[in-house]
């Protein structure tokens, strides 16, 4: 049996839709999950919110939930005024937080353990952030990276790391996302091949295998907390990082 | 055998009262929306200021979200740091200096970014 906890995260192409010298564009197991994932969202809350009752069903007591949880953040954030970024916000949230709950489900694909998707995503918070603040503010929004109330002297620096500080939002934001789904779920395999590997060596390794085994469980749990609470981190410093876009300028 | 015995008197006394209290309850319930409705009006036109001061909570679910946050913020930091020194390095050919110094300024900024992700500006 060969221990191999990264297959999980093979790509696998299906069908190549340009294949020049360098360039391959194909469509992907990764690309079928996240049309998958998009889909579940849009059937959820279309079949959720379809019956409109007044004292909600489970389902549309599900959607409103998660409107009014993201609604909340982005303005207690970002402001009244950075409620034109809702529906930016309420998306990236629905879809890293079902690409992570499905990635847990055995067999599936992690969208989210792909440094490239996360990437994406963060990139697109940023370059979000950076449009609508020069659309918006001009060149006040470049006030962002000059701290007010500091002695001269220290100002060139100051801007230096102010600057860096903000080219480090997206790394953090894609990294930090993509390594805990990418180390729970390698995690989770290394223990799954520990319990394979006991129950092969015989009747004491049944016995043993069940340390391993009540800690995949421990695990799984722990898993699903962190999905969810990382697809919660990726909306709520997007909604910061808007806010930065909405009132540049401490 | 005792589930019908529950179910019946309740079902009996329930059915002649929804059928007579129909349509107060209904004006009630109208009534009851209406002042839902000025009331969420209220809450949602309400400005930054009281959901801020009072915001932060130090609920588990938001606090262990800030922990997951502070270890990237900081290593995020030092990473750009670094790529922007080894990037001037590349560039103008000073190979040492550019790396050192903006490794540095980097860790200032990862510190910057964590003192940011722990203090006044979080999402209360």
């Amino acid at each position: 049996m060969v221990v191999d906890p990264i297959h999980q995260f093979e790509i696998k192409r299906y069908v190549d839709l340009l294949n020049w010298s360098e360039v391959q564009f194909s469509f992907t197991n990764s690309a079928v999950f996240m049309f998958a994932i998009v889909a579940m969202v849009f059937f959820f809350l279309t079949f959720a919110t379809r019956g409109r009752t007044l004292v909600p069903g489970r389902a549309q007591s599900a959607a409103e939930m998660s409107y009014e949880f993201i609604a909340k953040m982005v303005r207690d954030s970002a402001g009244n005024e950075g409620m034109v970024f809702f529906p930016l916000v309420f998306s990236l949230f629905m879809f890293v937080l079902v690409a992570n709950v499905v990635g847990l489900i055995p067999y599936t694909f992690t969208v989210t353990a792909h440094l490239i998707v996360t990437a994406a995503l963060a990139l697109l918070v940023i370059g979000t952030v950076i449009i609508y603040g020069f659309v918006r503010h001009g060149t006040h929004f470049l006030h962002l990276f000059v701290p007010s109330g500091v002695p001269g002297f220290l100002l060139p620096i100051l801007v230096v790391i102010e600057v860096i500080s903000f080219l480090s939002r997206p790394i953090s934001l894609s990294l930090r996302l993509f390594a805990n789904m990418l180390a729970g779920h390698i995690a989770l395999k290394v223990f799954a091949f520990f319990v394979v590997g006991l129950v092969s060596a015989g009747v004491v390794g049944w016995f043993g295998a069940t340390l391993p085994f009540f800690m995949i469980v421990a695990l799984t749990a722990l898993e699903l907390l962190v999905a969810v609470l990382q697809a919660y981190v990726f909306a709520v410093l997007t909604s910061i990082y808007l806010n930065d876009a909405v009132h540049p300028g401490h | 055998m005792s589930e019908p015995d529950h179910s019946a008197p309740g079902g009996r006394r329930e059915g002649p009262d929804r059928g007579t209290g129909r349509r107060p309850e209904e004006a009630e319930l109208s009534a009851r929306l209406e002042r839902l409705n000025t009331e969420l009006g209220k809450v949602q036109a309400k400005p930054e200021g009281p959901a801020k001061a009072g915001g932060r909570d130090t609920s588990s679910a938001s606090g262990a979200a800030l922990a997951f946050r502070l270890g990237a913020e900081f290593v995020s930091g030092v990473l750009v740091g670094s790529a922007i020194g080894y990037g001037l390095d590349y560039v103008f050919s000073i190979t040492p200096w550019g790396l050192i110094v903006f490794t540095l300024v980097g860790f200032a900024a990862g510190v910057l970014n964590m003192m940011r992700a722990a203090g006044q500006k979080p999402f209360g």
